[in-house]
């Protein structure tokens, strides 16, 4: 009797602050939002509840595209990642020797010293028309004037790649680690090439470390602020940045609120096809990565 | 090429360094069509090393590894009629029994129905037909195992290769695994190449054993030869068990050596090797338990033992019950201590701990060995 009691009891303490957590910082806020988002204002201080807000995203085109481009950026982005990623976690989790991995995984983290803010402006400092790109390329005398890097779509993916690469190559190190050698070469030694023992048995093997990466990279790209805007500038048309204005400079909180949780669906339903298409679950991603 | 008959698997002088260390030091060996060829050797002795280099995932220092008589070593691995079972077996996990076993048939470039034609063809043969759908976390050790041979035999290699194999199932298993590995290389009648460090496992399967050592082959020869007619010292003490002396010798003849061991015991013994030894040189002495008959001391006189013989007197010190594998050990009166196979019938006429007894062998059972 006694011990059922002091497990229930346990049982209670441990969970009461994942509880509190979730519905205190999670919960709370999001219901919150998707209320706020279900008013609209009809007179000075007079509400009324209905969809507006979200018709008004659909009559206007620019809000709509904004949230596709975003949306089809943050595909890219991960698609890059996941392509430049994939051979250094391999050469990390299996080719490198045992005391180069470590420095290599700490080489990786390194950036995470660094706040977003502060590598942004490091890229700005690299890219901008004075910058030290520029001026190296018109002292070797390969331009003969200053080129303006900054401001255009390919610098602001490269500067997400490059910020979101991280938890892309984590994940992926972690499961390829668990990977058997023996499992490549008698891929080999049953008359595999090299490239059907990467499509046939690497990456099935690393699919889950690949989908969680994935949906982190994907999620934490569609919902960055920082980096599109300081290498895109005001035309990077990125979807955080409408919900910020509408938030900030509008003060128009009712449809920020409608427009941040149409970011959440919108990431949310993209991440559920992206399961379906490569016929993982979410369970047993989180279990094996 | 037309004189010589084609060997399935030929190693010419086949070296291979690690950095400083000789991991396989000219090991040249022929292993004829058909047979089961066992490689035995305690452990780092360069097992793994010899089967990577002969699966093309190792390149020789030097040496030449001919298959069906042609040169491999130019050849990348995928590219070689050699499968392996590793000794973790390596199915893939993410594919079920069927896609596992169909993978070296795509690989191939089979078409769909000769893949599902081969794939029940095998199955039948390890008489598993009803696993295709299965995955592979629903197997049992036995049955993985099964598998990890179809999926190599369904693309009919020219050498199996099995690098210790049964090494991660119980003994149980074990033991009816040796029985089906012997079937199942009879039924498919391709060259097998066994590697393994258990004696009894090499012993039992294979036609021929090679017995290696710090990368070098000691000898290689049937089960039978290398028991009974061991080349070296360490080959006597490494196949089956051995009562183990070192001693010098007093007096020698031909093959017929008189030894006195360490302890004081003098003993007649069969030298093994060309080259006599000279009185005084040291030797190392294996007799195998079950050639030492063991008889009660009764009031009957030793005077009958002939100069072939050696005797001992010596007193039970404990008795080894194994059911018809059971031994006594002897305290003789050097104090060393002797084991022989005894036939325990479980009457009173037993043998008993404390019982004084004659311990009686030919000097032909006893190998003596230059050191
Ligand atoms: N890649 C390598 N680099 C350096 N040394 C190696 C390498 N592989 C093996 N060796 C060395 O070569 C020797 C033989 O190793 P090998 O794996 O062939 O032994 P083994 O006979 O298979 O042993 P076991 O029965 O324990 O599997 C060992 O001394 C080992 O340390
Ligand atoms: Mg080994």
């Amino acid at each position: 009797m006694l011990q059922k009691d002091i497990k229930r009891l346990s049982l209670i303490m441990l969970f009461t602050p994942f509880a509190l957590w979730i519905a205190l910082l999670i919960i709370i806020p999001h219901l919150g939002m998707v209320v706020l988002s279900l008013r609209e204002k009809v007179a000075p201080r007079v509400y009324e509840y209905g969809l507006g807000n979200y018709v008004d995203f659909m009559n206007e085109p620019i809000y709509w595209n904004t949230l596709l481009r975003t949306g089809s950026m943050s595909l890219l982005v991960t698609a890059l990642a996941l392509i430049i990623g994939f051979p250094i976690a391999y050469y990390i989790a299996k080719i490198a020797g045992y005391r180069t991995r470590g420095a290599l995984f700490l080489l990786c983290l390194i950036p995470l010293w660094v706040s977003d803010l502060i590598r942004a402006f490091g890229w700005i400092l690299l890219l901008r028309e004075t910058g030290v790109v520029s001026s190296v390329l018109q002292w070797s005398g390969l331009i003969g004037e200053p080129i303006e890097f900054l401001y255009n779509d390919i610098t602001v993916i490269v500067g997400l790649v490059y910020t979101v690469i991280l938890f892309m190559i984590v994940p992926l190190v972690s499961t390829l680690d668990g990977m058997d050698e023996s499992m490549v070469e008698a891929g080999y030694n049953l008359g595999g090439s090299g490239f059907t023992v990467l499509r046939r048995i690497i990456v099935p093997y690393a699919m889950p470390g690949i989908v969680s990466g994935c949906i982190v990279v994907f999620m934490l790209t569609a919902g960055s602020y920082l980096t599109p805007i300081l290498l895109g500038g005001k035309n990077s048309s990125w979807f955080t940045e409408q919900i910020y204005e509408q938030f900030i400079t509008r003060f128009n909180w009712e449809s920020g609120a409608a427009f941040g949780f149409l970011l959440l669906a919108f990431t949310s339903l993209v991440v559920w096809l992206g399961l379906r298409l490569t016929g993982q679950t979410l369970a047993n991603t989180v279990a094996k990565s | 090429m037309t004189s010589s008959p084609v060997h399935d698997l030929e190693c010419i002088d086949v070296s291979k360094k690690f950095g400083s260390v000789r991991a396989v030091d000219n090991v040249s060996f022929t292993i004829p069509s058909g047979s089961f060829f066992s490689i035995l050797g305690p452990s780092g002795c360069g097992k793994t090393t010899l089967m990577r280099m002969i699966a093309g995932f190792e390149d020789p220092s030097n040496g030449d590894i001919k298959i069906k008589g042609k040169s491999v070593v130019e050849t990348p691995p995928n590219k070689r009629n050699v499968k392996m079972v590793f000794q973790h077996l390596a199915l893939f996990p993410m594919m079920n029994v069927y896609e596992n076993i169909a993978y070296g048939l795509r690989c191939n470039g089979a078409s769909k129905s000769e893949i599902e034609h081969r794939v029940r063809d095998v199955l039948d043969r390890i008489a598993l037909p009803d696993v295709a759908h299965r995955e592979i976390h629903q197997l049992s050790g036995g049955q993985k195992q099964r598998i990890a041979i179809a999926r190599c035999m369904v693309l009919d290699p020219d050498v199996l290769l099995l690098d210790e194999p049964l090494g991660a199932l119980d003994l149980k298993l074990r033991e009816a695994m040796k029985i089906e590995l012997k079937l199942l290389q009879h039924q498919f009648n391709t060259t097998f190449i066994y590697i393994t460090h258990d004696q009894s496992e090499a012993l039992v399967m294979s036609d021929h054993v090679a017995i290696m050592n710090e990368g070098q082959f000691e000898q290689i020869g049937t089960p039978q030869q290398l028991y009974h007619a061991p080349n070296t010292a360490f080959v006597a003490g490494f196949v089956g068990d051995s009562n183990r002396w070192s001693g010098t010798v007093a007096q020698a003849q031909g093959s017929d050596v008189k030894v006195e061991t360490t302890a004081g015991l003098p003993l007649n013994c069969t030298l093994i090797g060309n080259n006599v030894p000279l009185v005084g040189e040291g030797v190392e002495i294996f007799v195998r338990p079950e050639f030492i008959t063991v008889q009660r001391q009764l009031a009957k006189t030793d005077g009958d033992i002939d100069a072939g013989h050696n005797q001992l007197e010596g007193v039970i010190d404990s008795l080894l019950f194994n059911g018809a594998n059971s031994r006594v050990l002897v305290r003789s009166q050097t104090n060393q201590l002797i084991e022989a196979d005894v036939t325990l019938t479980g009457g009173t006429d037993d043998l008993k701990p404390g019982d004084a007894v004659h311990l009686i062998w030919h000097a032909q059972q006893t190998m003596c060995f230059r050191t």
